[in-house]
């Protein structure tokens, strides 16, 4: 045989076209592995709305209903406790509800509701996703005398008022969400659906 | 049986890999107590693996199954209590000896150059293993495994512009359910241990090929003999096998007094919380993850939100851990062993382990406002003690090391 010449910059082209190809080949290939770790359509399902029947809640009660598999908050609060909202604004992190992100815009409004009398929100803390307890008493030994009634994070200490408002130095650094949600009647409320633009 | 050794031989390198890795793998020969944890590691990576195989037999990663069958495990299969108590004490213990195993290399700078690699192997085989330790702790599906899973995931939610979305590719739901359990249970099972064995292959593969370093941070092959072994080595089979099962003999006492008298180790191995069903609803009034993660978990806490969002505190811990991986290249000292060092990287090492363990102890503990500050004080010391790293190293005293190894 005769010498065979090699075009050294012909052969490092083919290697790295190949390897450019066969990369984006796998990147494709991986494409179904991933998207099959997304929420499955029977998960997507599950979030449908749901309905509560507001009668049984008496003033300062809270009710715990799920919907997407979260812990959706109904709390009946008393005038004492709609009073005790408007105290405490120079505290609050975001007061006006300027973060449109945590509410529908129709619950941008001081006690961020539809109804004052009925606060519906998510019962998941902003910080970490643990799930706050709700503390209505005022001024109670552990939290302080200070205290107007809300939700305490045990996880991280958050502190939340009863329209869900985040206290400045608290872990968490937005309001809890206020779900879509609108009133079906007086007392049956529908959790997961918007009311219709007034 | 040499004929049945000589027709492997020809045909598979048996007798040359037994050479290589333990018979004519030639070892300093002034290792002390730090050098038992290595081995270690590897016995309660085997009792991991067979335990887990086991429970695999009879666990069903079902979130309307899951913590039944693990009842069911430690009432009703024969010895199930054992396999599994074994499985949950293996789990601590792993980390037990895994934190001893990197402060041995803190003290006698086993990741300096050229050993490099086989820190950064190490560090990833850690990586791994907390991966592995949390996912295996949302199998039993209770409060705290619900729980505990729902605030790591949502550390995850607070990268900016993707966490939303990586968060629920993490779950596969939009909480924490059945999707993230099962899904869970294929990578604490399947995936996460083939990565874990294939990492510690590299590791050893490096370790073999450097050597190992020792306690006078000498390199035992600058000084080798007229048979090409270095002077100061010796076989690592049969001296450090027998060293090495002594120490093995001290661990399996020590793991099966924990594993018949005190398996839960009065809540920190295992939390009273997570013989709770998991209820999606209710989050129980003190969380405190396991303690292996609690250092990281009291940075993460220490760290208060800015600019609306908690990034800040999930980035400190996340840089918390990956700073390992600096560590070759922030050690300017010219020696490796703390016994030639100067005062100053004594003391910064004294400070940042007092660091690490008190955060370990804030972590378990509920947050008050002195407890975070104390946590920030400690958070400090704890990067202090890297970042300061290049500019302490270099200005400190130092003897240097002798040629040959100390042997007293």
């Amino acid at each position: 045989m005769s010498e065979i010449s090699v075009d050294g910059s012909k052969r490092r082209f083919l290697v790295a076209m190949s390897t450019a190809v066969g990369g984006v080949a796998a990147m494709g290939a991986a494409v179904p592995f991933v998207v099959s770790m997304m929420p499955s359509a029977r998960a997507l399902a599950a979030g449908a709305p749901v309905e509560v029947d507001l009668a049984g809640v008496e003033p300062g009660m809270l009710l715990t209903v799920e919907w997407r598999g979260k812990p959706v908050w109904i709390v009946h609060r008393t005038p004492e406790m709609l009073e005790m909202l408007g105290k405490h604004e120079d505290k609050l992190t975001d007061p006006g509800s300027e973060n449109t992100a945590q509410q529908p815009d129709y619950c941008q409004n001081p006690t961020r509701s539809i109804n004052a009398k009925y606060l519906v929100a998510v019962g998941i803390c902003t910080h970490l996703g643990c799930s706050p307890t709700y503390r209505k008493e005022v001024g109670p030994a552990d939290l302080g005398a200070d205290w107007p009634g809300g939700f305490f994070c045990p996880c991280h200490g958050s502190r939340f008022d009863l329209a869900a408002r985040v206290f400045a130095g608290s872990p968490a650094p937005t309001n809890l969400v206020v779900p879509p949600h609108k009133y079906l009647s007086d007392t049956k409320l529908l959790v997961g659906e918007d009311q219709a633009a007034a | 049986m040499e004929k049945v050794i000589s027709w492997i031989d020809a045909r598979f390198p048996l007798s040359a890999s037994f050479k290589a890795h333990l018979s004519e793998y030639y070892a300093p020969k002034n290792f002390n107590f730090w050098y038992y944890f290595g081995s270690l590691a590897l016995l309660v990576l085997v009792i991991q693996i067979v335990t887990g195989i086991f429970l695999a037999m009879h666990y069903k990663p079902d979130g309307d199954m899951a913590f039944a069958s693990v009842e069911y495990i430690m009432r009703d299969v024969p010895y199930g209590w054992l396999i599994r108590y074994a499985h949950s004490t293996g789990a601590s213990a792993f980390f037990v000896v895994i934190y001893l195993h990197m402060f041995r290399g803190l003290l006698y700078g086993s990741f300096r150059q050229p050993r490099e690699l086989i820190w950064i192997f190490g560090m990833l085989i850690y990586l791994v293993l907390m991966a592995e330790a949390f996912m295996g702790y949302l199998l039993p599906w209770g409060q705290m495994s619900y729980w505990g899973a729902q605030v790591i995931i949502n550390l995850f939610a607070a990268v900016p512009f993707i966490g939303e979305d990586l968060s629920i590719l993490i779950r596969g739901d939009f909480v924490v359910g059945d999707a993230t359990l099962n899904r869970f249970f294929a990578l604490h099972i399947v995936a996460l241990p083939l990565v874990l064995l294939g990492l510690i292959a590299a590791h050893l593969v490096a370790l073999h090929e450097v050597g190992s370093n020792n306690p006078d941070g000498v390199e035992i092959k600058k000084h080798k003999g007229p048979d090409g072994h270095p002077l100061d080595g010796i076989p690592f089979h049969p001296y450090y096998t027998v060293k090495d099962i002594l120490g093995v003999v001290v661990f399996l006492i020590a793991f099966t007094a924990i594993l018949f008298f005190a398996p839960e180790m009065g809540g920190y191995f295992l939390e009273a919380n997570n013989f709770i069903p998991a209820d999606p609803l209710k989050t129980p009034p003190h969380i405190a993850p396991v303690w292996y993660f609690t250092p990281y978990y009291a940075i993460l806490r220490a760290i208060p939100p800015m600019f609306g969002s908690q990034f800040p505190g999930v980035l400190a811990m996340g840089v918390s851990v990956m700073i390992f991986f600096a560590l070759p290249w922030l050690d300017k000292s010219p020696v490796k062993s703390i016994r030639y060092r100067g005062p100053k990287y004594k003391i910064a090492l004294a400070l940042f382990v007092i660091a690490f363990v008190w955060l370990g102890v804030l972590g378990v503990l509920p947050s008050t406002p002195l407890a975070t500050w104390i946590a920030r004080v400690l958070t400090v010391v704890y990067f202090a003690f890297f970042l300061l790293m290049p500019w302490y190293t270099r200005n400190d005293s130092y003897k240097m090391e002798p040629e040959r190894v100390n042997d007293k």
